[in-house]
């Protein structure tokens, strides 16, 4: 297992390693079948013409060249380069995501397992192969074992080691019902045993779908994806129709001003190319691979790349309190005593009735009372105590200790508990009680025999950071709504104190569902994560549904996208991810296509240079020669490709400073950048033709 | 320019500015059915039209239909137009006995009107009857203008509805159009331009004895037309005196109303609007002007207010005020600036107190430099094809700009209903490729841009390159195309080009040096205004269709602003990158390379 971890983590922090690097090399040749150009529209029309410069160069060697041979070699090789180097840049996002399924892979191998004759621990078990494994089939694991396919525990706890799937190499606690009860087939369990129910037939577990995912990303082209591509089929079509109908232009030309020749094919080509948005074209699949590849790096698993690229758009979170705002447990952050105790009194008190409390709250009371009022945890079983369990029914609990009954518990169940002893309920304890609730804290009242020492307040502990964080999707545009349990006074408070737009309490499943509706209605798109079963029907109706991997199998089958390590604060990188795929997109277009003036600069003074001399006013950037300006800008426009592969992969880094000034900078950046970049490139690259002599 | 130079152009802006905002809310009005005057003494008329023609304007119609509607009436239009031109020997209202149009240039003209182009191969005043001028082609220019501003607002309606079905009722568009915008403001302009001294009459052509007797000399002819030469194959001369003129005239007024207003240009005589008869004063010049730009730019604010959105109207109004700003500069600029080679034979071409100076070749003397370089930027920029000076004579680079408005799809203000729809369509590429940079799904006025609207706004810009480019290549290929070109060099291209701009950009002004009605020029600029008309229309419906579907995203912080100046610059740069790159080098080989060799000499 070890083996295929290390093997899991390395391309996920590495932008390329080298072998995936060699692999490219050889791949971005093989490409160049016709049936694999023919899949991008922009780079068959640069491999077209590589093809057509290809063969004049064969006519100009045999002696009726319309060019010299030397020139259009020169030019055919450079198209050709631009051809592989978009091959190439495909190459490597696939080589990544290829060394992602082959981890993934490894991890699935065949592996013994132990079918329980009947569903529980110590019915008798027979030895069959994992592949053989069908839904329902009830599998025994014990400690060192690997779990042979995916499924739901239904018996015993056990730790696992999940490190295969998610890199993760802490041990996560797995057990029967609730939340945590699933396991995912290749993990180890590392200790004590477990009853696993399998949930998938062979062939569509949830490792297959990773694959499956990773494999297929080349393949489907998303919706913008699909949008952008007509665009830029769009734009191919105007240029090579302004190119095509230069030969009759010039031929006109040469005809009525009497002087030069008639512009070459050659140039033309050369022309074209440089015209077409090959930059984007070139990297287009690139990008696309690079952001289910980053997700992948960030152990969430896409189910397909449209929810990758519907993150984007997200413009409603829900997010569950519980977990994801607070810290998860309720803690106790004050003491309130009654009239005439003192404080030290009632938290003597209360860490008593808590001391054999194991629920987090309790232990929080007794670790208040120690930080605070300086009381040592006592032993209770030393001070020979009694326990009384909470229950559903007295909902209260505590000790009795020396003849004294002491508890703590809900407001109106210790109310009931003193009046029924006959004894005053203090109206000051009212007071405290409605004042700590409107806080949106919980109350817990704490009295010895009929006397009430006074109340605990237990509050939700808002995660630290988390206010920050939601401004930060405000200012993105992006509205969070908080789903809870709890009733509204207590939500309204945490909602406050965390800073969420808007809050759900008293949720229920259907509540949740019918909050999804709504806002989907306004035209509003929802993302939400979620663990539990009763989440299933709000996941499969979120437009981006992020199940947690410690979840249940039906939460994970509704989500469209996994996260491995399990954290609901997540969500906010997924959208991130998302937006910085499509401004990539968008950032490579418009550099792509504003590159586009200085090649015109470039080529159209040269082009025909010998019919109107004059135009060579045009050549502001003082090429040497015609030629050596022709293949200036051809070059320029072959290792742009290269040099926006790493750009391309990474992705153009979102800031979450609102649309406004994001759109303003990458203007600047991509869009006038891209107008003055090539001219100091093509420039440069002259220059360095005329240092080499082959100008 | 002078001080004076910029009053001028400050004056017309300024008063087109003010405009803008009653005529635009009363356009909503109107397309909304919420103008209560209309409602209560209008309703009645156009209700009656309604019952006669069997509508019923209640109905609202897929986009299908919507198209279909469209195309059928503009059909009908054409034929009529052609029979009428066909048939007009034979037609009451016809004084000066004109016989029947040629096919060719029958067709031409049809298409040519129902287009909303008004590219004219033949002279009016010679050619033309009453009739055919007032049934036929005044009533295209009304109807056509109509059927243009009905595809904007169904566009419109595309970005205004929410998640619905349907955008509009083409025949309740079309009657309103006409009924309660062009004629009412073609009404009143023409009431303006007669007591200016433009004509309106019914009576035949008059004979007017000359001031003074002109006597020229001139080749005899024969009989049958043939030159008659001495032994030595020279031609032989004769003096002659002419004594009388024809004075052409007609129901002028009417027609050059609104050939401004409906964006048409087709003048009523040959000369256009450089004819006394149909631009007489700087007044009417000043009022033509505006007439010419008034609907487009008020349809910015029309849009604004329809999509509940006043800024987004204003925001594409500034990008087309700024776009026209930035085209008349360079216009005015190389007009004033005159030729050089005039300058080396002692000509003076500077503004002094004598003469406003400045390139005056094929220019009028009553408007002068300033105002002939304002209406050929407005013309070209508007789909509006009438002239009051030789585009011709322009210096090249100053005769570049309106042929790259035309180049650029005439958008800037455009036709009416047209160049809206066409910056829409610029607007829609300009936040696809945008929208993404702010990592979102594209959207603009809440309407999600995806791979449909993608595929229809590429057809929309792919269209006019295609048909300029192609159709001047294959022309400059055949000798039929070659010969017409009246000038050598560079300046021919130039002139050949520009027909093929403006015939698919529904412009209708020629550089008139080329002798275009011949059978190659009258069918292929025919067919270009058929495609360069109809093939964006139909695509602009399709968007509208698709886009009327979508639920309207709210707008929050990560919506991409398109009210802003920054949207503007964006919105510019698009056209100019995707409108102005695919003709760099064709103009390269025409008006630049012409200049530098100018200048060169110079």
């Amino acid at each position: 297992m070890t083996t295929a971890s290390a093997a899991t983590r390395s391309p996920r922090h590495a932008l390329v390693t080298r072998s995936i690097l060699r692999r490219a090399l050889i791949d971005a040749c093989a490409k160049l079948l016709p049936q694999h150009q023919w899949r991008n529209p922009v780079m068959f029309v640069v491999y077209l013409g590589s093809i057509l410069t290809t063969v004049l160069w064969i006519q100009a060697l045999a002696g009726h060249g319309e060019a010299p041979a030397g020139f259009i070699l020169a030019v055919t090789l450079w198209l050709w380069f631009t051809v592989l180097f978009a091959n190439f840049a495909e190459a490597i996002a696939e080589g990544r995501s290829k060394a992602q399924a082959a981890a993934l892979r490894s991890v699935k191998r065949d592996v013994l397992a132990k079918k329980l004759a009947a569903p529980k621990y110590g019915s008798t078990t027979t030895t069959v192969g994992s592949s053989q494994l069908h839904k329902g089939d009830v599998l025994l694991v014990e400690a060192g074992d690997v779990i042979p396919a995916d499924g739901e525990v239904i018996e015993g706890v056990a730790s696992v080691d999940e490190s295969a799937i998610t890199g993760e190499s802490a041990p996560v606690i797995r057990e029967a019902g609730g939340d945590f009860s699933s396991v995912t087939g290749g993990t180890r369990v590392l200790s004590d045993w477990l009853v696993v129910r399998v949930t998938s037939d062979p062939g569509h577990t949830f490792i297959d779908r990773m694959i499956a995912m990773v494999e297929s990303a080349r393949r489907q082209k998303t919706p913008n994806e699909i949008a952008l591509l007509i665009l830029l089929v769009g734009f191919t079509l105007v240029f090579l129709k302004t190119t095509a109908t230069l030969l009759p232009y010039s031929l006109y030309s040469v005809r009525v001003a009497k002087a030069g020749t008639p512009v070459t094919i050659t140039v033309l080509v050369a022309l074209l190319v440089c015209l077409i948005p090959t930059t984007i074209g070139a990297l287009l699949s690139a990008i696309g691979l690079a952001g289910i590849g980053r997700m992948l790096r960030a152990n969430i698993i896409a189910t397909s790349g449209r929810a990758v690229e519907a993150a984007g758009d997200v413009d409603t979170l829900l997010l569950d309190k519980t977990g994801t705002i607070t810290l998860g447990n309720r803690q106790a952050t004050g003491i309130h005593p009654a009239p005439k105790v003192s404080e030290h009194e009632l938290a003597d008190a209360a860490q008593l009735a808590s001391l054999a409390d194991e629920t987090p709250e309790g232990r929080s009371i007794v670790v208040l009372a120690k930080q605070r009022y300086g009381l040592r945890e006592r032993d209770v079983h030393a001070l020979g105590a009694t326990f009384v369990h909470f229950s559903a029914k007295t909902r209260m609990s505590g000790v009795d200790l020396n003849g004294r009954q002491i508890r703590k518990g809900a407001a109106d169940a210790m109310q009931a508990w003193v009046e029924d002893r006959g004894a005053q309920y203090p109206p000051e304890v009212t007071r405290l009680v409605n004042d700590i609730a409107r806080r949106g804290s919980t109350p817990l009242v704490v009295a010895v025999d009929s006397r009430i020492l006074g109340v605990i307040e237990l509050k939700d502990v808002v995660k630290g950071g988390i206010r920050e964080r939601f401004s930060e999707l405000r200012r993105m545009g992006i509205r969070t709504v908080m789903i809870t349990g709890d009733n509204k006074l207590t939500a309204a408070a945490i909602a406050a104190e965390a800073g969420v737009d808007d809050f759900l309490a008293e949720a229920t499943p259907e509540a949740k569902l019918a909050l999804i509706r709504e806002h989907q209605k306004q035209g509003r798109l929802v993302a939400m994560t979620g663990d539990g079963t009763n989440d299933a029907p709000a996941l499969a109706q979120a437009d981006v549904a992020v199940a947690m991997n410690t979840g249940t199998q039906a939460a994970k089958e509704a989500g469209n996208l996994v996260d491995l390590d399990s954290n609901p604060t997540k969500l906010i990188e997924i959208v991130e991810t998302g937006k910085q795929l499509l401004i990539t997109r968008g950032a490579l277009t418009t550099f792509s296509i504003a590159n586009d003036v200085s090649k015109y600069f470039a080529v159209v003074p040269a082009a025909f240079a010998t019919t109107y001399p004059q135009l060579g006013a045009l050549n502001i950037m003082h090429l040497a020669t015609p030629q050596s300006a022709i293949l200036s800008a051809v070059i320029f426009n072959a290792l742009i490709i290269v040099a926006l592969i790493p750009l391309a992969l990474r992705g153009v880094r979102y800031r979450a400073v609102g649309a406004a000034r994001l759109l303003r900078d990458n203007l600047l950046i991509y869009g006038v950048g891209g107008v003055i970049a090539p001219f100091i490139g093509i420039k440069l690259i002259n220059m360095a033709l005329v240092w080499l002599r082959l100008a | 320019m002078t001080g004076n130079d910029y009053l001028q152009v400050a004056l017309l802006l300024g008063v087109l500015a003010l405009l803008v905002k009653p005529l635009g809310g009363y356009m909503a009005g109107v397309y909304e059915g919420r103008i209560a005057f209309l409602n209560r003494f209008a309703a009645p008329v156009e209700n009656r039209i309604y019952r006669l023609c069997g509508v019923d304007p209640a109905e609202e119609m897929h986009w299908t239909r919507y198209a279909l509607a469209m195309l059928s009436f503009n059909l009908l239009g054409m034929l009529a137009v052609y029979a009428l031109q066909r048939v007009q020997a034979h037609l009451p209202l016809n004084p000066e006995a004109f016989p029947a149009v040629s096919p060719g240039s029958s067709f031409n003209t049809a298409v040519s009107y129902a287009t909303n182009t008004n590219w004219q191969d033949y002279s009016g005043e010679a050619t033309m009857s009453y009739l055919t001028q007032m049934a036929g082609l005044t009533v295209q220019n009304f109807v056509s203008a109509a059927s243009g501003m009905a595809v904007l607002v169904a566009m419109i309606r595309g970005f205004a509805r929410d998640a619905a079905a349907t955008i509009g009722n083409f025949w309740v568009d079309m009657t309103r159009s006409t009924l309660y915008i062009l004629l009412p403001l073609s009404l009143l302009l023409a009431l303006v331009l007669v007591s200016q001294g433009v004509v309106q009459t019914f009576s035949a052509y008059r004979t007017v004895p000359l001031l003074q007797p002109l006597h020229y000399r001139a080749v005899r002819q024969s009989g049958a037309g043939q030159r008659i030469t001495d032994a030595g194959d020279n031609p032989v001369t004769e003096k002659l005196v002419r004594k009388n003129q024809l004075i052409a005239v007609g129901p002028a007024a009417s027609q050059v109303a609104i050939k401004q207003i409906g964006t048409n240009g087709g003048g009523f005589f040959n000369a256009n609007s450089a004819h006394p008869f149909e631009n007489p004063t700087p007044l009417s010049d000043f009022l033509e002007m505006i007439a010419i730009v008034l609907i487009p730019a008020a349809l910015c604010y029309t849009f604004g207010s329809m999509v509940g959105d006043r800024r987004q109207g204003r925001a594409i109004f500034a990008a087309m005020a700024i776009m026209f700003v930035a085209m008349l500069v360079p216009v005015e600029h190389f007009e004033q600036a005159g030729n050089p080679l005039l300058a080396k034979t002692g000509v003076s071409q500077t503004a002094n107190a004598l003469q406003s100076g400045g390139n005056m070749e094929g220019k009028e003397v009553r408007f002068g430099v300033v105002n002939s370089a304002l209406w050929a930027t407005l013309t070209t920029t508007t789909s509006n094809g009438s002239v009051n000076s030789a585009l011709d004579s322009f210096t090249p680079l100053a005769g570049m700009v309106p042929m790259g408005a035309l180049q650029l799809g005439e958008v800037v203000f455009g036709g009416v209903g047209s160049g809206l729809y066409g910056m829409l369509v610029f607007a829609i590429i300009a936040v696809f490729v945008a929208g993404l940079m702010i990592g979102r799904t594209p959207e603009y006025l809440g309407k999600k841009i995806q791979a449909f609207e993608m595929k229809m706004a590429a057809v929309v810009i792919l269209i006019p390159p295609f048909l300029i480019l192609v159709g001047t290549a294959i022309a400059v290929m055949i000798p039929a195309g070659r010969v017409a070109a009246a000038n050598p060099g560079p300046h021919g291209f130039s002139e050949i080009l520009y027909a093929f701009s403006s015939a698919a950009a529904n412009n209708g002004s020629a550089f008139a040096g080329l002798s275009s009605n011949t059978p190659f020029y009258n069918t292929a600029l025919g067919l270009v205004m058929l495609f360069g008309r109809y093939w964006l229309m139909v695509p602009v419906l399709a968007i509208a269709g698709a886009l009327v579907r979508k639920k309207k995203v709210p707008v929050s912080a990560g919506t991409m602003p398109t009210h802003t100046p920054l949207f503007v610059i964006l919105l510019i740069g698009t056209i100019f990158i995707v409108g102005a790159l695919a003709f760099f080098p064709v103009l390269a080989l025409g008006p630049i390379a012409e200049y530098l060799k100018m200048v060169a000499v110079h």
